[in-house]
């Protein structure tokens, strides 16, 4: 993998930058592997690269049905923050986070991460306390949080409505190491990362089929051919109970339609993440000047990639209540992703009733903050055949048990 | 210096001038022109500057596809950035600005990124500002902050209003040109309803400025007919200044309507949108022409043919003097033709196709033209206007060879159908190698619940661009379209038109076609955002291959345009550095909207009070005139407390406690959820619903309930009292009101449908007053009416009667653990009841009291608070409620999850009340830690405070809490942390701090 710098940069300008070569390899499927990572997304990536980089596993390879990082790795509005309640959450989320802060060297591609900072919005005497408890719990997590009165909020983000008049601001819970960063850029890094350590990346290579033998793994079928592997993890958000079907287990998962929209681009006005749950919206300012903003998901289960409008007027409302300003901006573009969830809308990283398969889904409307804290604990889980510590509390099991990692406590709708 | 002609301008109307600023330049246009021709007639031709190098950049194209001339539009409430000066209507008084430049739009610092260009390829700053860790945060993303963006920020708040509009058509036809008109027509004459929205402020689209003629008229001639027969039927609505906006499922359609945006200030409502519900859509939207990628192709006086043309024919403004036109296509002569009869000189056109032989580029010959054939543009010069061309060959590799001198040029790379609203349900597209352009594929359209496409193109959007085929097209889909929105067949024909035929055009994606890597980092194709085709190279050569992943990688199409303009030349030219066909690059996804729309219009009248409207109490307004400090809860208010003068809030609620636990205090209880349970399987249904048993609960007495979620989580708490003998009413919480009686139906509608139940939330009908404190007796009795003894009137029973004349429901519930009465009257009497209960209980020292004080009263007597002891995760067992839980039912929901092994668990965290040693106050949310930390480095816990106050009444800090082992560990002593990370000790004590007994509640 020849080096991105800024010497390369001027290197290749002299020759019209005639001399880059290729992000990633693209490889026809090897007869077996290893281990194989359905699903390029950020998490099948991150699980892939943290298998080479953690455990020395490069046998390996990603396989993709449409274009990398194209489900909701490319779909989401960015934010990262770890500012979770409950401690198993807490962890991976503080863990991704801050293997966030190092991502672009780690993998040497700048994906922009900026710890702008994230407001969650108290807007109600409830959700104040929730945000103060959630503070007191960040605080014995090792999460750095902090509730902040109305003024400060004011002072971080001038052009929020503080006064309501629905729903004053009563302060927030502010993240000052959450931020950011280009989501797109953290699966081409992976990707291309993966690829310099021997790994090969299918793209436009569906699953067909699983074939299993004797309660484990053999192979999977997929429209460039069968290959063969005795570790199988399967990473595919949105469609993981089409693929567990195929390998004969059902997933607790619902699927809907999550959306998000960008305004037209202005120049800078808002510097932090704001997220308002009370009236369901949240917000942020790209690095092009796009007013970034998302809400809620769909009420019925759906695979459109679309969803219906009501959903971008209810978020619209919210946030021109909050931002009143943005009333003049205009929509650009609306699109819709499809999100797994689970009951207790926290993920699944999990053993499998099949041998050698193992799931990593149901992170719901809240993925992408997490891509390298669940890959670094979904490599872990796929090398030793046993979840780790960050992993441990995320099995298939609790759903039986009934030990259930409730975020919906402190998190409204944004997760 | 004036750009107009005489003679030309048939949109305006030279007897009425208007005037306008730019950039606080005064200037002048005329009624009817847009921003963009009043513009260019006043001589104007570099109006901003591109987002990434800050190049000059003049007028492109003439509508919604302009990449370029978008400016700051209005002052104070009614500024707006971003606004595009070929859709923004001329009025009297316009103010525009224009963007992205410092400190002037002649001269630019930002311009250097121009000359550094070429160290800044697509996606360069994902290969650098790696170093040093934490750089890019603090030094080079503030930067690339501000040199992005556009448009300055609107800070004032908005001046305007904006509206909603919900309608119902059988067909809506979007796109007011020949095919729209036709396609309404013929859908109207099968008898449906059709709404015609057209985005300009006029109609007849293209065709008038193209010229042909529709049965025996010109094309002009022939769309007033056609609109004076659409007024006439009844069953036609027509509508200006109004876009297709987008496609949603089930026929569900976007109309963004302008209403007020030329006449600012009004009254009426800047933009309305409407949701329209359609049997049939009909997309007339027209067809777009493609720039060509030359090196120079974005200098300001080089723009799209048709663009040219329509300035000249419609507002009568000439592009230039001396004009070159460079195209692979026919329609560019026209141009060329319309030009030269304008007295203008066309100095040449460059037809990259080697021998042209077309009836119009004959016409082009006739007229003195020079046509050369198989010829490019090597390079355009000029910085901020176009100076001269230097002609090379299509075929070479860019030699220069002669130098033509002009000061605009035309150039036309051919045309693409508009198929946005096509696609956003899922319409496919079909690349028709002969007219070189994706259009749809009526083989694959987005479908209706019935399996039928619910969408339809017509004319030039079906990629029918000759006006004879495109009446034709637009004359059946609109006949279609009206029969499948249950019109009744039409054997009407369409019109006869008449037009020259043309040759085919030649794909040409690079010009010229060898051109070297200089000249490619010279050709433009998104112009707004800076992507080059060398850019796009670039992408294929690093593997980015998909067509989304190009886009991605280097803006391609992520302009405010979305790619309208050049989308189709940059994935050709991906196409043919990917050496594939372009149909396997496909196209990326188009969305909504087609252009962009008001946040304004989205919200629509939901801003300010309107936004999610106040539930208000029958007494809503004597709180407020008597000190209530409001808090929300769910979508009412709620008194915190009622502020008397020199009060700080904590005092007035210890006020409001002592009262009440000495004398007597009244709380609206309204908001609290009545939902009314109704027939003969209701005993059997709420048994099922609670996990107490309300079957067996007799006539006249009330019950304490649990409701659980299927988790087995407690969701909902509540009295519960049995009306008759098939009725019960049942209390919920404020917040559960609306949520709980939701939960009651999707059972009774999904799992037990054939129960013989109804339930109605009267929550609103009853006006709830509590009545509470040791002289609340007293207080009633004072009243006069029904006997409230406690022989009469026992705890937990209620009764009907009359209480000073009123007819009430009184209910001996406490949530305080006093003497209390709950009495519930018809809303429109509450406030008559609560002014009579004050005037009784003025001896009585009565005083309102708020939330708050209602939660410290609870909390002094260990009562749970669901939000507060519950969270979602607490199941009844946790809180010490297992005396509610009925042991004698086989079910209730939630039963078989509470016996899951983690429900049943014993190290599962209990409730008990938590006493500080010092008497403090403990934090909300506190948590109490354990020795060590977990294998996640997290500090261990072992409880959490749920509930936490100062208590008036035993004068210290009480709180109650979740805690490992809590009731084994009586007496013990825990430690809390505070966030500053000092700690506060606290005892195990009962949750119950106040009256141990129950002997106040109960007398």
């Amino acid at each position: 993998m020849r080096r991105y710098s800024a010497f390369a940069i001027a290197r290749e300008a002299l020759r019209y930058h005639q001399g880059w070569e290729r992000a990633w390899a693209s490889p026809a499927p090897k007869k077996r592997y290893d281990a194989i990572v359905v699903g390029a997304g950020g998490h099948g990536l991150a699980t892939a690269f943290y298998l080479g980089r953690n455990h020395g596993i490069t046998n390996v390879a990603v396989i993709e049905k449409g274009w990398l990082g194209g489900g909701n790795t490319g779909r989401n509005t960015t934010i990262i923050r770890s500012n979770y309640l409950q401690d198993p959450s807490a962890a991976i989320y503080e863990k991704a986070r801050s293997l966030y802060e190092t991502m672009s060297q780690d993998l040497n591609m700048n994906v922009m991460f900026s710890p702008r900072g994230v407001i969650m919005l108290a807007q109600t005497e409830h959700e104040k306390r929730g945000y103060l408890r959630t503070a007191h719990a960040n605080a014995a997590q090792g999460v750095d949080t902090e509730f902040i009165g109305p003024e400060k909020v004011k002072q971080l983000v001038p052009i929020i409505n503080i006064d309501g008049p629905r729903y004053p601001v009563l302060g927030g819970l502010w993240q000052a190491r959450a931020g950011t960063a280009r989501h797109d850029a953290v699966a081409w890094g992976y990707a291309r990362a993966c690829s310099a350590m021997g790994m090969d990346i299918i793209q436009n290579c569906a699953v067909t089929g699983i074939e299993t033998e004797g309660g484990k793994v053999k192979a999977v079928n997929t429209s460039k051919g069968r290959i063969e592997t005795g570790k199988l993890a399967l990473v595919v958000a949105g469609h993981s109970s089409e693929l567990a079907e195929m390998a004969g287990f059902r997933l607790p998962i619902e699927s809907v339609s999550l959306q998000a929209l960008v305004s037209e681009p202005v120049k800078p006005c808002m510097d932090v993440v704001v997220m308002a749950n009370t009236v369901h919206g949240y917000m942020s300012q790209s690095d092009k000047g796009e007013m970034v903003i998302g809400g809620g998901t769909d009420g019925f289960n759906n695979y459109t990639q679309r969803g219906s409008f009501h959903h971008i007027e209810e978020t619209v409302r919210a946030l021109v209540e909050t931002f009143p300003m943005i009333s003049r901006l205009k929509m650009l573009r609306q699109w819709g992703g499809i999100v797994d969830m689970t009951g207790d809308r926290s993920p699944i990283l999990s053993k499998t009733p099949v041998g050698g398969i193992y799931v990593n889904c149901g992170w719901g409307t809240g993925g992408f903050k997490a891509i390298p804290g669940s890959g670094w604990a979904m490599a872990e889980l796929v090398a030793k055949d046993a979840p780790g510590p960050l992993a441990a509390a995320f099995g298939l099991e609790r759903f039986r048990e009934g030990r259930f990692i409730d975020e919906s406590v402190a998190a409204g709708v944004a997760h | 210096m004036s750009a107009r002609v005489e003679g030309y301008g048939r949109l305006i109307d030279r007897s009425k001038r208007v005037s306008f600023s730019f950039n606080g330049k005064r200037l002048r246009g005329y009624a009817g022109d847009t921003l963009a021709s009043a513009l260019l007639g006043a001589g104007q031709v570099m109006l901003g500057r591109s987002f990434k190098y800050h190049r000059p950049r003049g007028l492109v194209a003439s509508g919604a596809e302009e990449p370029n001339a978008l400016v700051g539009l209005g002052e104070g409430g009614r500024f707006e950035p971003d606004q595009r000066a070929t859709t923004t209507e001329l009025f009297d008084g316009l103010a525009a600005i224009s963007q992205n430049h410092w400190p002037s739009l002649a001269f630019d610092v930002g311009e250097v990124n121009n000359y550094l260009a070429r160290f800044l390829p697509a996606g360069f700053y994902y290969k650098t500002f790696m170093a040093p860790r934490g750089a890019w945060a603090k030094i080079f993303e503030p930067f690339v902050r501000q040199s992005a963006g556009l448009g300055r920020v609107p800070m004032e708040p908005d001046a305007d209003a904006y509206e909603y509009l919900y309608a119902h058509y059988d067909v809506v036809v979007v796109g007011g040109g020949v095919a729209g008109l036709q396609a309404a027509r013929a859908a109207a004459a099968t008898g449906v309803s059709v709404l015609v929205m057209e985005d300009a402020a006029h109609w007849g689209g293209r065709a008038p400025v193209d010229g042909g003629e529709i049965d025996g008229m010109a094309p002009g001639d022939w769309v007033k007919a056609a609109l004076d027969a659409l007024e006439a039927a009844d069953n036609v609505t027509l509508r200006l200044r109004m876009q297709g906006t987008g496609v949603y499922d089930h026929g569900y359609h976007l109309g963004y309507e302008r209403v007020a945006d030329h006449s600012p200030g009004d009254g009426r409502p800047r933009h309305r949108l409407w949701r329209i519900r359609a049997g049939r859509i009909v997309t007339a939207t027209g067809a777009l022409e493609r720039p060509l990628a030359f090196s120079g192709n974005d200098v300001p006086g080089v723009m799209l043919a048709s663009a040219m043309r329509d300035y000249l024919v419609n507002w009568g403004v000439a592009a230039g003097r001396r004009i070159v036109v460079v195209t692979n296509n026919d329609d560019a002569y026209r141009t060329a033709l319309a030009m030269k009869a304008a007295g203008r000189v066309v100095a040449a056109v460059l037809d990259a196709r080697e021998v042209v032989t077309s009836p119009l580029a004959q016409a082009a010959r006739d007229a003195g033209i020079a046509v050369m054939e198989g010829r490019a543009i090597a390079e355009v010069r000029g910085r901020a206007r176009v100076k001269s061309v230097l002609v090379t060959t299509q075929a070479g590799a860019g030699k220069a060879g002669e130098e033509i001198r002009c000061d605009a040029v035309a150039m036309s790379g051919g045309w693409s159908p508009v198929v946005h609203l096509w696609s956003h349900c899922g319409g496919k597209l079909t690349w028709d190698e002969a007219a070189a352009m994706f259009r749809p594929d009526p083989d694959r359209a987005p479908t209706g619940a019935d399996g039928a496409p619910f969408v339809l193109t017509a004319g030039a959007a079906s990629g029918a661009l000759a006006l004879d085929a495109c009446l034709a097209d637009a004359h059946a889909a609109g006949k279609a379209a009206g029969k499948g929105a249950g019109g009744k067949a039409s054997r009407k024909a369409g019109p006869k038109a008449v037009c020259e035929a043309e040759a085919p055009i030649a794909p040409v994606w690079i010009m010229p076609e060898g051109a070297g890597p200089e000249k490619r980092m010279k050709m433009w194709l998104d112009f707004q955002n800076d992507v080059k085709v060398s850019d796009v190279q670039l992408a294929a050569r690093e593997g980015y291959e998909s067509v989304e992943h190009t886009k991605r990688y280097t803006t391609l199409g992520m302009a405010t345009d979305q790619g309208k303009l050049s989308n189709i030349n940059g994935l050709a030219v991906l196409s043919q550095a990917l050496q594939q066909e372009i149909p396997a690059t496909g196209t990326t996804t188009f969305r909504p909207p087609y252009t962009p729309i008001s946040m304004g219009a989205i919200a629509g009248e939901a801003r300010g009070e309107l936004f999610q409207p106040l539930r208000r109490t029958p007494l809503h307004d004597w709180h407020d005139a008597h000190g209530a400090d409001w808090e929300p809860v769910g979508h009412w208010r709620r008194p915190y407390t009622y502020l008397r003068a020199g009060e700080s809030r904590e005092q007035a609620v210890q006020r409001e406690v002592v009262n009440t636990r000495e004398n007597v205090g009244m709380l609206d209880a309204s908001t609290l959820g009545k939902i009314v349970v109704k027939g003969p399987d209701a005993g059997r249904f709420l048994d099922m619903m609670y996990t107490n048993m309300m079957s067996t609960l007799p006539v006249g007495k009330c019950r304490y309930g649990l409701m659980c979620s299927e988790n087995g989580f407690l969701i909902d708490d509540g009295v519960v009292a049995r009306l008759d003998d098939d009725t019960w009413l049942c209390h919920t919480t404020t917040g559960g009101a609306d949520r709980i009686h939701a939960h009651m139906e999707e059972w009774l509608q999904t799992e037990w449908w054939d129960w013989k139940v109804y339930t109605a939330n009267l929550t609103e009908q009853y006006a709830q007053i509590g009545v509470v404190g040791p002289k609340a007796r007293q207080v009633l009795e004072a009243l006069g009416g029904m006997d409230v003894s406690k022989e009469a009137l026992p705890f937990m029973h209620w009764a009907e009667g009359e209480l000073g004349g009123l007819p009430v429901r009184v209910f001996r519930i406490s949530f305080s653990g006093e003497l209390s009465y709950e009495i519930a009257v018809p809303a429109s009497r509450g406030q008559a009841l609560w002014d009579a209960l004050m005037e009784a209980g003025k001896p009585h020292g009565v005083m309102p009291y708020g939330t708050e004080a209602l939660h410290v009263l609870r909390a002094e007597k260990g009562f749970i608070m669901i939000g507060d002891e519950t969270d979602g995760t607490v199941i009844p067992q946790d809180l010490g409620l297992t005396w509610a839980i009925s042991k004698k039912k086989d079910d209730y929901i939630g039963k078989r999850a509470q016996a899951r092994p983690h429900m049943a668990d014993p190290e599962r965290w209990k409730l008990v009340g938590l006493e500080t040693t010092d008497g403090s106050v403990i934090p909300d949310g506190a948590y109490i830690v354990a020795e060590g930390v977990n294998a996640n480095g997290q500090r261990n816990m072992q409880g959490r405070v749920t509930s936490s106050y100062h208590s008036p009444t035993l004068k210290r800090g009480i709180a109650m809490g979740l805690v490992l082992h809590g009731p084994d560990r009586m007496g013990e002593e825990v430690t809390i942390p505070r966030i500053d990370g000092s700690e506060i000790k606290a005892r195990i004590v009962e949750t119950c701090f106040y009256d141990k007994e129950g002997a106040k509640q109960d007398v």
